[in-house]
């Protein structure tokens, strides 16, 4: 167990930042496993950028680093996203 | 999927400290009046964002304490002596002073009339805050829905909002305080960290599938989930908000 390990409605005002709407309630699937999960329930990390992993398999779902006025993300880790 | 994205639509704003009003000897509750605050649910966080003089800024999620139905919006922070933000909003901050968030965010971790019950909410210490909410909006409502909170705190002085929820408890919500420190004289109430057999005393019990809230720090937040699995709850139930390994 990570104790720095947060959840995605942690993230949620980023999420709305990035998305422009609200995201914690969403499903998004794992490319990995295949499960499915409301963005609000995966395990996030965060460092320089933010992680968030699947809570079943710990594949790395999506990465979003801010830069000023801007995010990249990168979303390869999630096969759909509702 | 891959790409940049510009940031947009959820704003900054500035909110007026109204009143800073103190909880326990480390929490104190902030009461804001944010003009055009576009209301919230039981459940939803802040974002509150410091700006220092040279430019650094740091940003941290708070939880709603208040009703949906206040008229102002209230947020109670616990001071974490390594903190980079609480320190100023528990110590620094006064009524006149102003405070830029965003918000409401967040749908994930949120309680309404329409969801029913029965609820059991768990926290740990400041992970009370939007379970408070959830209970305040339960109150604010009139709803008999059957609410069980199982709060631990350290020591009875370290209790939030411990007379207000005394003052709320019965007609089908139920407030049960376990003490992991120290516990006063005579106490009869548990005195350990949550468990499993806790948990199934204070019920309700996975064949009444509760939609169930736990918050409170990463350790406690797992072990209880971890605990509630055990006894049988789905988990797709089981809502978490973990805010680290002491507090965010």
């Amino acid at each position: 167990m990570d104790a720095l390990m947060l959840d995605g409605n942690a993230v949620a005002g980023l999420l709305q930042e990035v998305f422009e709407t609200e995201m914690t309630t969403a499903t998004g699937t794992c490319a990995f496993c295949g499960s499915s999960m409301q963005l609000g329930a995966v395990h996030v990390f965060r460092s320089a950028g933010v992680v968030l992993r699947c809570p079943t398999c710990g594949n790395v779902l999506a990465k979003i680093v801010k830069r000023e006025a801007e995010a990249c993300v990168d979303l390869t880790g999630l096969r759909a996203l509702a | 999927m891959e790409g940049t994205a510009l940031l947009g639509r959820l704003n900054w704003q500035l909110a007026d400290v109204l009143d800073v009003t103190p909880e326990t000897d480390r929490v104190k509750t902030l009461v804001l009046d944010v003009p055009g605050w576009p209301g919230h649910r039981a459940g939803q966080h802040v974002d509150v964002r410091l700006t220092a003089e040279d430019g650094y800024q740091a940003e941290r999620s708070y939880s709603i304490a208040s009703a949906p139905n206040g008229k102002h919006l209230e947020l109670t922070v616990e001071c974490l002596d390594d903190g980079e933000v609480s320190p100023y909003l528990t110590d620094e901050l006064h009524a006149g002073d102003k405070l830029e968030l965003r918000g409401p965010v967040g749908g994930y971790f949120v309680w309404e009339p329409p969801v029913g019950g029965p609820v059991l909410l768990v926290g740990g210490g400041s992970g009370v805050v939007p379970l408070m909410a959830i209970i305040r909006e339960r109150a604010a409502t009139d709803s008999d829905v059957d609410m069980r909170l199982l709060l631990s705190s350290r020591t009875w002085d370290d209790v939030i909002y411990r007379e207000e929820l005394e003052r709320l408890k019965g007609g089908g919500l139920t407030v049960t305080h376990t003490l992991t420190r120290a516990h006063p004289e005579g106490w009869s109430g548990y005195a350990r960290r949550i468990d499993g057999e806790m948990l199934a005393e204070v019920g309700p019990g996975p064949g009444d599938r509760p939609h169930v809230y736990v918050c409170g720090p990463t350790p406690l937040v797992e072990a209880v989930a971890t605990a509630l699995v055990a006894l049988g709850h789905e988990p797709s139930r089981i809502k978490t908000e973990r805010f680290g390994p002491t507090g965010g």
